[in-house]
């Protein structure tokens, strides 16, 4: 049982990183960014890249080695998201929906594919495996590194609510998902708090990238199709476009897999996730935190 | 400032009746204006529509593009085509990329007509396939039979994933499409039992009526006309709900929806109906596939497979008939008759979409509204959602 809500949370805690990128881009423009899952794929991989690179890492450096990767791979995958974004969303930002979302389907397609190419179709190993002794709390097993990749986590969720609650450009993001339009008359810069916003998510992903390497131990190309699926029902869960509702809903989420999948049988762990998005749109698609919004014309 | 502050006024109280006669000319006099507006605004009104819908310059190229009787050139390539081109690798690509026409043209009806953007299309599909190879192989209904119950698992499937998902915002039923298809694709993979599993069903029969026999196998020419009866009909329906009074609703709640339902239009309906008539075609498609391959397995429908379907339709021309049937035709049969591209292939159509979106978000081939004045004689003076009254007049265009 309290293993179960143990690795419920750990998992959580990786969707809810995810899931951070999600809510807020979709809180400031509305933008489904299907190439978000890619992102966090994209961040394992310069992990990767970067710690075969380095090549013999002594065991007692590992951790300092992998946040420092980590630090440098939220940076290369927030410059990403900052490409895209001026790429491929900010031209359609006027134009219909449906494009915007065949764009960003288009996006995560070239990203997936792209990095196939680059990188080769097949699993590549993580060349730092975090490894510890476990021990044993109230009948879960925990592992250090699980404590270690949860703080950070947790540290990156803290350091972002700070920002957007209590700093002037988080002030100015807060406003623009209330009402761009009005931003701009105010004299705040939109274009580029949007830039902001994508290279934070980003760099959330990416993070998340990194650590679900290191902690799983082998990446793919694909890696990142289905954690978009989970972070986006982690989000939708929370309440999309809420910060604090994406880290509840990926914690929820988290939890709800592993007794799901206890329950259930692991082949069927994906299915009941994605039940459980479907039942939640019916009866209550403003997520746990969300506000009813109506939608303006 | 100074010098303009007089003229202003004046030019506003000279402008104002302009405004008002270009209301009852411009977009208002679309709508059959009440009869009092008519009567003020008859003869401008006359002057004004007949010579702006149906004298537009076109070139060449598109009068010719246009032309009704283009159905009627692509049916008489297809039916020629496999006599040119005899081998069975040949009629079975050829095949293949009926389907997919199949397929594309109901994706079309949802993404194309209506703007709901489907990424599980392949889900319909899969359960179309399923349902009729578990009934044939497991129960042992002749293959004709299962195609009702194909036709009710996949309305059944639209109204549980269109249910919850059509009320809210279009971006949900992108996503919860997406999960879908994966819980269709997962279900049939674990599903032992029913499904097979990962190696899935084999042995799917066909049918022959006296002396058509028309086995995929041992006459694959016969079995691609039956296809192609099959594709071209649905083909046909669906560009004749698309032009019909259902179709226009569909068109109109996709440019904006709230003006839609403001227009009396039931948007939910109307949607649920796209989606329906997706479903059911994208079901009758899966049938086709089963008989071909006489065999289904989980592969054959994952996202990927999904997303080429939606290729097809975003870079033809959303809602545009030929283009989207071109569109398939070449998605399909690109990758059989270039081998060796490999994940280039993923790689490009990523690229292609997102400049397709940016540069040429109608598609290679856009569709054009075709209103002439002489179409509109059942007009939209009873309510703007009835079926019974519009069609006969809509399908004359």
């Amino acid at each position: 049982m309290m293993q179960l809500i143990w690795s419920g949370l750990f998992v959580g805690s990786f969707y809810a990183l995810v899931a951070l990128g999600y809510s807020m881009v979709y809180g400031i423009i509305q933008l489904l960014n299907f190439a978000h899952g890619d992102i966090y794929m994209l961040g394992a991989f310069i992990g990767f890249a970067l710690l075969a690179a380095v090549g013999g890492i002594p065991a007692s450096m590992s951790i300092v080695a992998l946040l420092a990767v980590m630090l440098i791979a939220m940076v290369g995958t927030g410059m990403f998201g900052l490409v895209l974004e001026r790429v491929a969303y900010k031209p359609l930002r006027n134009s219909s929906r449906l494009a915007a979302l065949i764009t960003a389907v288009g996006a995560s397609f070239a990203i997936e594919y792209g990095m196939s190419l680059l990188a080769g179709p097949n699993p590549e190993v993580y060349p730092v495996q975090l490894s510890g002794e476990s021990f044993t709390v109230l009948g879960a097993r925990i592992s250090p590194q699980q404590i270690i990749l949860m703080v950070v986590a947790l540290l990156l969720m803290g350091g972002l609510t700070y920002y957007v609650q209590r700093t002037r450009s988080g002030r100015a993001m807060r406003a623009i998902a209330m009402d761009p339009r009005a931003c701009l008359y105010m004299g705040v810069n939109v274009d580029k708090v949007i830039s902001l916003t994508f290279f934070i998510g980003s760099a959330l992903a990416g993070a998340a990238g990194v650590m679900a390497g290191a902690y799983y131990g082998s990446i793919t190309f694909l890696m990142g199709f289905i954690i978009g699926l989970k972070a986006f029902t982690a989000a939708v869960i929370g309440g999309i476009g809420s910060i604090p509702g994406a880290m509840l809903g990926g914690l929820t989420l988290g939890l709800l897999e592993s007794f799901g999948a206890y329950f259930l049988g692991g082949q069927w762990r994906d299915v009941f996730t994605f039940g459980v998005l479907i039942l939640l749109l019916t009866f209550r698609p403003t997520g746990l935190l969300g506000e009813r919004v109506t939608e303006r014309v | 400032m100074s010098t303009e502050s007089p003229q202003s006024p004046k030019r506003s109280k000279r402008s104002k009746p302009a405004k008002d006669s270009a209301l009852a000319s411009g977009p208002y006099a679309e709508v059959d204006p009440p009869s009092t507006w008519a009567v003020a605004a008859e003869t401008e009104y006359d002057k004004q529509r007949a010579p702006k819908v149906s004298y537009r310059q076109d070139s060449l190229a598109t009068r010719l593009l246009n032309n009704r009787q283009l159905g009627w050139v692509g049916f008489a390539v297809a039916v020629i085509a496999p006599l040119i081109f005899v081998s069975t690798f040949a009629v079975g690509v050829m095949t293949n990329a009926m389907i997919f026409v199949m397929l594309a043209a109901g994706l079309n009806i949802v993404v194309g007509y209506c703007g709901l953007l489907d990424l599980g299309y392949a889900a319909f599909y899969a359960i179309g396939a399923y349902t009729s190879g578990v009934l044939a192989t497991k129960l042992g209904w002749p293959i004709l039979l299962t195609i009702p119950a194909v036709v009710v698992g996949a309305i059944l499937a639209a109204l549980i994933i269109g249910g919850p998902t059509l009320r809210l915002r279009s971006d949900y039923l992108a996503i919860v499409t997406l999960g879908f298809g994966e819980i269709v694709r997962i279900t049939a993979n674990n599903l032992t039992p029913i499904t097979g599993g990962p190696s899935g069903i084999y042995g799917i029969p066909s049918f022959s009526i006296g002396p058509l026999d028309f086995n995929p196998v041992k006459n694959p020419h016969t079995f691609y006309y039956l296809v192609l009866v099959v594709v071209a009909l649905a083909v046909l329906a669906t560009s004749r709900l698309g032009r019909g009074r259902l179709g226009r609703a569909w068109r109109f709640v996709r440019e904006d929806e709230d003006a839609a339902e403001a227009m009396g239009i039931r948007t939910y309906q109307t949607k649920m109906a796209a989606y329906i008539a997706g479903a059911i075609i994208g079901g009758l498609a899966g049938v086709l596939w089963g008989m071909k391959q006489t065999a289904v397995s989980p592969t054959d429908f994952t996202f990927l497979y999904s997303a080429l379907i939606l290729m097809a339709v975003v870079l033809g021309g959303m809602g545009s008939v030929p283009g989207i049937v071109i569109g398939a035709i070449v998605i399909s049969a690109l990758p059989d008759l270039m081998t060796g591209i490999g994940a280039w292939r993923y790689f490009i159509f990523g690229v292609l979409l997102i400049v397709a979106m940016v540069f040429r978000p109608q598609g290679v081939w856009p569709y054009k509204a075709r209103e002439r004045p002489g179409t509109r004689r059942g007009g939209p003076t009873e309510g703007p959602y009835d079926e019974s009254s519009g069609t006969s007049a809509e399908v004359t265009a």
